[in-house]
C-alpha cells in the first residue's frame, strides 16, 4: 500500500519553502544586467538637461568625438533622421528619445556618447557644449493651467494649453442628490507627493545587434520583456522574431522597470550602427531624475453622511501631475489608473469622480509603484477621508468603518465605481487587528498620556484593492490584451520545467511556481526548475507588476499542469489497463477505483508519455495555458499603528505596527510575509520621509540617496504580521490574490492617521506626506493644516 | 601572483586623461593581485570589471545604499577589515591592503564562491532575508564586519550595524533575523574550533 504524499513536505501549496533563487544571490553569483560582459562591448553614457524648461539653440559634440575611444555621439538630430527622435508612450502620447527642440524637465536626454569605457563616455559627455534659451517652468497643476501658462508641449498640433485630459466616472447627479439629503457633509483635500520605486540597481540595458544573423538581442532591466519586445518591434520597426529580449535578475523594480526608456533605445539604435554590443547602465541620480516617478496628485473630495454614522455618497476630485510627457503605465481605457478603486470596501450607494490631468516641467512616466495603477493614492484618500468623516462625526475609528464595510453576506457586491467585489471577510480582519493591538487599552493609555503632556496616537487602515489586470475585457496595455500564460514541459523522468510570462525581480517566481506545479501534480518542487525573462523561450506575457503574477501568471502555472494531469490520466489509464473513467487522482498519483492499491505515480506517467503510450496518442508530456482571468482578485487588509510624537521637535515614533492581511491561500507563506514587510517598509518611508519635489525653477529635490531619503534598518520599525484570515479568491485556480504591493497602498495611510490622531484636539485635519518633524511641528505648534508640496509650497 | 590587466581599453583610457597608469598591489579574497589602474578609478570598478568579481554591486554612487560594502584591512589590522563602500574609494588606496569580497565568504571546499557557505549565507535563506538579491553581498559584508567585532550582537546592534546599507524589499526585519542566526551558529560552532576538535 503506497503512503499519501505529504503536501508540504515535498514543497507544494502553504509549504514556507527556502527560496531557491537564494543559493545564487548569497554567492555573488546572481546574474544582473550590469554584471554581462559581452566581448567587443562598448559603453554609453547619457548627456542630460540641466535645466527643467528650455529651448535648444544648439548642440556642438565636436570636442566630443575627439576624445580617443569615442565611438559615436548621437543627439536628437540624428536620431530624427531615423524617425527616432521621439517614440510613443504607454498612455497614447509621445515622448522625446533625445530633444531635439526643447528640454521639457531637469534630467531630460540631450546626448549619447558611446565609448570604450564608461569613463571616456563620461567625459565625453562633459565635452559637448549645448547652447539653452531657458524658459518659464511650470512645477505643479496650479501653474499649468494659470492664464498665460507657457504650452509645454508645443511639438503637439492641437495642443493650445497644458491639459492632457479630463476623465470621470460615477453618477453625478445621483451623487448630487445624495449630498442633498445629507446630515453632514465631510470634506479633505490633500497631496500625494511625487515619489518615486528607487529600486537599488539602476536600469540599464545591453543592445547586441549581430549583422550577420540580422538578430537584435537585448538584455535589460525590464518587468516586461515581451512588451519591450512589442515596443522595439513597433518602434525601431525590427522584424518581431528577429529580437530577443533578456531580463536577466533584476535588483527591484517596484514598477520603475515596466516603462520604455530613451536609454533601451539610444543602445538599441548604437548596437545597430557600430554593429557592436552596447552597453548603458544608469547612475542613481539618472535613475531618480527622468525614469518612472509615481503619485504626485492632489485629492479634493467630500463625503455624504448621516448623522448614525451611514455613508451615502462620495464625490472625488483629482489633479494629477504627469510630468512633461504623458507616459503612465497603466491599462489604456483608464486615464488615471483604479483610482475610482476607492471606498471599494465600504458599502456606498452613489459616487462620483473627476479627473484632470496636466503636463508640468518634471520627469514622466507616472507608473504603479508597488501598486495596481493609482489604487495607493485611491487607498490613502479613502482612509485619510474615513478618518475624517469619523472625527467630524464624533465617532469611534473603528466603529464607524465596521458601520460602513460591506458585509460577508453581500458578496458579489459592486461598487459605485463599477468594480465586482466577490469575496472578503472585512469586519474579521479589523477584529483581528484590534484585537492584536489592544484597541480599548490604547485609548485609555492615550488618555492618560495626554494628560501628562505626552501624544500618543493610533492610526486605522482598512482596504480592499483590486490586483491582477484582467479581465483582458477591460484591461489592455496599447490594446494588447492583460492576460498571461504559462509553459510545462515534464522530462521523462518526472522532472519539470515551468515558463512564465511573467518576470520575477525578487517575489520569488522560481520558489512558488513550482510549488504550484507540485501542488496540481505532485512532482516535488525540489524537481521543477522555473525559467522566465527570455522572450525566445518563454510563453508571452504580460509581465510582472500591480500584484498580477500570481492572480494571473500562477493561475496559468495551476491551469497548465491541469492539462498536464488530464493527459497524465490517459497514460495512466492505459498503464493500469482499466478506462479513464475508472482512474482517481491523488497528489502524485493515479489509482483503479476499485482497488486502490493498484496505480502509477505521475512520474510512471511521464515516462509512459515518452516510452510506453497507448497507439494514437501524440508523445511528450508538455502543454501552454493562456489564463485570462474573470476578475481581479481582492485583498482585503487592515493595518494598524500606534505613534508616539514628541511635542517639542514634531519627530514621531512608531510604538506598534499590526497588519492584518487576507490574501486568501497563500502559495508559500513565509514569502508572503516577506512581501508584506517590504510594503510596510515603504508605507512607514512614504508616511515619513520619501519624497521628491521641485523649486521653483524645475530642479528636482531628492536626486539622490543623499536627498531621496530611504528609511534604513535602523528607522524602520518591527511589524506584527496575522495570518488568521482567509478568505481564498473564489475564481482563481488555487484561492490565491495579490499580495505585493497591499502594505504599500493600504499602509502610508495607517502611518499619517496615527499622527494625525495624536494631535486631535488641536484642530489639525491634514498634513501633508511625508510628515517631516517641522511639518508636524508647524502643525501642533500653529494648529492649523501644513499642506502642499515642501519646499515649494501652496498652504490654501 | 596573478597580473590583472585592467579590460577597461588601458591604452585608450591613459591617453584621454593624459595621466600615467599606476601599478597597485593588494589581495583579493586571499589572493594576491597586481594592478595597472587609471589613478581615477573607483575600487568597485576595478572589483567588479578589472577582477570579474560581479557579486559586488553598485547602487547608488554616492556611499549611500551600501550595495558595494567590502572589507578592506589595511596592513597591522585584525580580522577581516573593516567595511568599506567600494564606490567611493579609489582603486589605488588599496595597494597593500586585503580586500574582501562576498565571494571570498565561502572559501572552504571547492573554488572561490563555490565552497561552503558561511553562516551569513545560510542564516539569509533560513531568515528569508533577502528578495531580489541586489543589496544582500553588501548587508553580508557589513554583517561579517560586525560578527568579526561583536560576536553576539542585540537587534539594536544589528541595525545599527547595517544602517549604512539600504535594501527596498525585505524591510530589514528578516535581514536583522538572518544575522542574529548567523551570529547564533558562529558562537555554536566557536567552542568546537577552539578545542581542535575541527579544522
Amino acid at each position: 500500500m503506497t503512503q499519501a504524499l505529504d503536501e508540504i513536505k515535498i514543497g507544494g501549496l502553504g509549504a514556507s519553502r527556502k527560496r531557491v533563487e537564494d543559493d545564487r544571490f548569497i554567492r555573488g553569483k546572481g546574474n544582473y544586467t550590469d554584471d554581462i560582459a559581452l566581448p567587443g562591448m562598448l559603453h554609453m553614457e547619457i548627456l542630460r538637461s540641466p535645466l527643467a524648461h528650455a529651448r535648444i539653440k544648439s548642440i556642438d559634440a565636436s570636442k566630443a568625438w575627439e576624445i580617443p575611444g569615442v565611438h559615436l555621439v548621437l543627439t536628437g538630430d540624428m536620431m530624427a533622421t531615423r524617425n527616432l527622435a521621439w517614440m510613443p508612450t504607454l498612455s497614447y502620447d509621445t515622448q522625446a528619445v533625445l530633444a531635439t527642440d526643447k528640454v521639457r524637465f531637469q534630467g531630460q536626454e540631450v546626448a549619447c556618447v558611446i565609448a570604450d569605457d564608461p569613463y571616456i563616455a563620461k567625459d565625453a559627455c562633459e565635452a559637448i557644449d549645448v547652447d539653452y534659451e531657458p524658459l518659464p517652468v511650470i512645477v505643479n497643476p496650479a501653474q499649468a493651467v494659470a492664464d498665460g501658462a507657457p504650452v509645454i508641449r508645443d511639438d503637439k498640433e492641437n495642443q493650445a494649453d497644458n491639459v492632457i485630459y479630463h476623465w470621470e466616472v460615477g453618477d453625478a447627479a445621483g451623487t448630487d442628490r445624495a449630498f442633498e439629503q445629507a446630515d453632514v457633509i465631510s470634506k479633505l483635500k490633500l497631496h500625494y507627493p511625487r515619489s518615486h520605486p528607487s529600486p537599488i540597481e539602476c536600469c540599464g540595458s545591453i543592445a547586441d545587434f549581430n549583422r550577420a544573423t540580422s538578430k537584435l538581442t537585448v538584455y535589460m532591466t525590464t518587468q516586461a520583456p515581451h512588451i519591450i519586445r512589442a515596443a522595439v518591434a513597433l518602434v525601431a520597426e525590427l522584424p518581431e522574431h528577429m529580437i530577443r529580449i533578456i531580463s536577466p535578475d533584476i535588483g527591484g523594480g517596484f514598477g520603475n522597470k515596466v516603462p520604455v526608456y530613451p536609454g533601451y533605445v539610444c543602445s538599441i539604435l548604437a548596437s545597430i550602427l557600430l554593429e557592436r554590443p552596447v552597453k548603458w547602465i544608469e547612475d542613481k541620480t539618472g535613475n531618480l531624475i527622468s525614469t518612472g516617478f509615481a503619485r504626485d496628485i492632489y485629492l479634493d473630495g467630500e463625503m455624504a453622511l448621516r448623522r448614525d454614522g451611514k455613508i451615502l455618497g462620495v464625490r472625488m476630485h483629482c489633479d494629477a501631475d504627469h510630468g512633461a510627457f504623458f507616459s503612465d503605465a497603466q491599462p489604456s481605457k483608464f486615464k488615471i489608473g483604479l483610482l475610482h478603486s476607492a471606498f471599494a470596501a465600504y458599502d456606498i450607494p452613489v459616487a462620483h469622480l473627476m479627473a484632470r490631468g496636466t503636463y508640468s516641467n518634471k520627469a514622466p512616466g507616472g507608473v504603479a509603484y508597488r501598486c495596481s495603477f493609482r489604487v495607493t493614492e485611491a487607498m490613502f484618500f479613502q482612509e485619510r477621508m474615513v478618518q475624517a468623516a469619523a472625527d467630524d462625526l464624533g465617532m469611534d475609528q473603528a466603529e464607524f468603518r465596521r458601520m460602513n464595510f460591506v458585509r460577508d453576506e453581500d458578496f458579489p457586491h459592486r461598487t459605485p465605481f463599477g468594480f465586482l467585489l466577490d469575496s472578503g471577510q472585512y469586519r474579521k480582519c479589523l477584529d483581528v487587528g484590534l484585537k492584536a493591538v489592544g484597541y480599548a487599552d490604547f485609548r485609555r493609555q492615550q488618555e492618560e498620556a495626554r494628560a501628562r503632556g505626552r501624544l500618543l496616537g493610533i492610526g486605522i487602515s482598512t482596504m480592499t484593492e483590486p490586483l491582477g489586470a484582467g479581465n483582458s475585457r477591460e484591461y489592455d496595455i496599447l490594446g494588447i490584451k492583460m492576460f498571461d500564460s504559462a509553459e510545462l514541459k515534464v522530462h521523462m523522468t518526472g522532472k519539470a520545467i515551468v515558463r512564465t510570462g511573467a518576470r520575477t525581480q525578487g517575489q520569488g517566481h522560481e520558489t512558488t511556481w513550482a510549488q504550484i506545479v507540485s501542488h496540481e501534480l505532485g512532482i516535488p518542487a525540489q524537481d521543477v526548475v522555473v525559467e522566465e525573462g527570455d522572450t525566445d523561450t518563454a510563453p508571452f506575457g504580460m509581465g510582472t507588476y500591480a500584484s498580477r503574477s500570481t492572480p494571473v501568471a500562477g493561475a496559468a502555472v495551476a491551469m497548465v499542469s491541469r492539462k498536464i494531469r488530464a493527459k497524465a490520466r490517459k497514460l495512466a489509464a492505459h498503464l493500469l489497463e482499466v478506462s479513464e473513467e475508472d482512474v482517481e487522482w491523488e497528489l502524485g498519483r493515479f489509482y483503479v477505483r476499485s482497488a486502490p492499491d493498484r496505480g502509477v505515480t505521475i512520474q510512471e506517467c511521464a515516462m509512459a508519455a515518452y516510452s510506453n503510450m497507448p497507439d494514437g496518442m501524440e508523445p511528450g508530456l508538455e502543454n501552454t495555458a493562456y489564463y485570462d482571468p474573470p476578475n481581479l482578485t481582492w485583498p482585503f487588509a487592515c493595518y494598524i499603528v500606534t505613534v508616539e510624537v514628541d511635542p517639542v521637535t514634531g519627530v514621531w515614533d512608531v510604538l506598534t505596527t499590526v497588519a492584518v492581511d487576507d490574501c486568501g491561500v497563500r502559495i508559500n507563506p513565509m514569502i508572503v510575509e516577506g512581501q508584506i514587510m517590504g510594503g510596510l517598509t515603504e508605507a512607514y518611508a512614504m508616511a515619513n520621509m520619501q519624497f521628491i519635489t521641485f523649486d521653483a525653477e524645475g530642479n528636482c529635490v531628492g536626486s539622490n540617496y543623499m536627498d531621496y531619503l530611504l528609511p534604513t534598518a535602523w528607522e524602520t520599525p518591527g511589524f506584527e504580521l496575522h495570518s488568521e484570515v482567509v478568505t481564498p479568491c473564489p475564481h482563481h485556480p488555487i484561492g490565491a490574490k495579490g499580495i505585493g504591493e497591499c502594505a504599500a497602498v493600504g499602509g502610508p495611510a495607517a502611518f499619517v492617521n496615527a499622527v494625525i490622531d495624536a494631535l486631535s484636539g488641536t484642530g489639525v485635519r491634514n498634513i501633508d506626506m511625508p510628515l517631516l518633524p517641522d511639518r508636524v511641528w508647524e502643525a501642533l505648534t500653529h494648529h492649523r493644516d501644513v499642506s502642499g508640496a515642501p519646499p515649494v509650497r501652496s498652504d490654501d | 601572483m596573478t597580473i590583472v590587466y585592467e579590460d577597461l581599453g588601458d591604452e585608450a583610457g591613459a591617453g584621454a586623461s593624459d595621466v600615467p597608469m599606476r601599478r597597485i598591489r593588494f589581495t583579493v579574497n586571499g589572493q594576491k593581485k597586481i594592478a595597472e589602474v587609471e589613478p581615477r578609478l573607483l575600487l568597485s570598478h576595478l572589483i567588479r570589471r578589472g577582477l570579474g568579481l560581479t557579486g559586488t554591486h553598485m547602487g547608488c554612487d554616492t556611499t549611500n545604499c551600501g550595495a558595494c560594502t567590502v572589507l578592506v584591512k589595511g596592513a597591522g589590522e585584525a580580522g577581516a577589515g573593516r567595511p568599506v563602500k567600494s564606490c567611493t574609494m579609489l582603486a589605488v588606496q588599496v595597494d597593500g591592503r586585503e580586500i574582501s569580497t562576498v565571494e571570498g565568504l565561502a572559501m572552504k571546499g571547492a573554488g572561490e564562491g563555490g565552497g561552503e557557505l558561511h553562516p551569513l549565507q545560510e542564516g539569509f535563506k533560513e531568515e528569508h532575508g533577502l528578495q531580489c538579491g541586489f543589496c544582500t553581498p553588501g548587508m553580508m559584508m557589513a554583517a561579517k564586519a560586525l560578527l568579526d567585532e561583536n560576536p553576539d550582537p542585540t537587534e539594536e546592534d544589528v541595525r545599527w550595524a547595517l544602517s549604512g546599507n539600504l535594501c527596498r524589499c525585505t524591510g530589514y526585519q528578516n535581514i536583522v533575523k538572518s544575522v542574529l542566526w548567523a551570529a547564533a551558529k558562529l558562537r555554536a560552532q566557536a567552542p568546537a574550533s577552539e578545542d581542535g576538535s575541527q579544522p
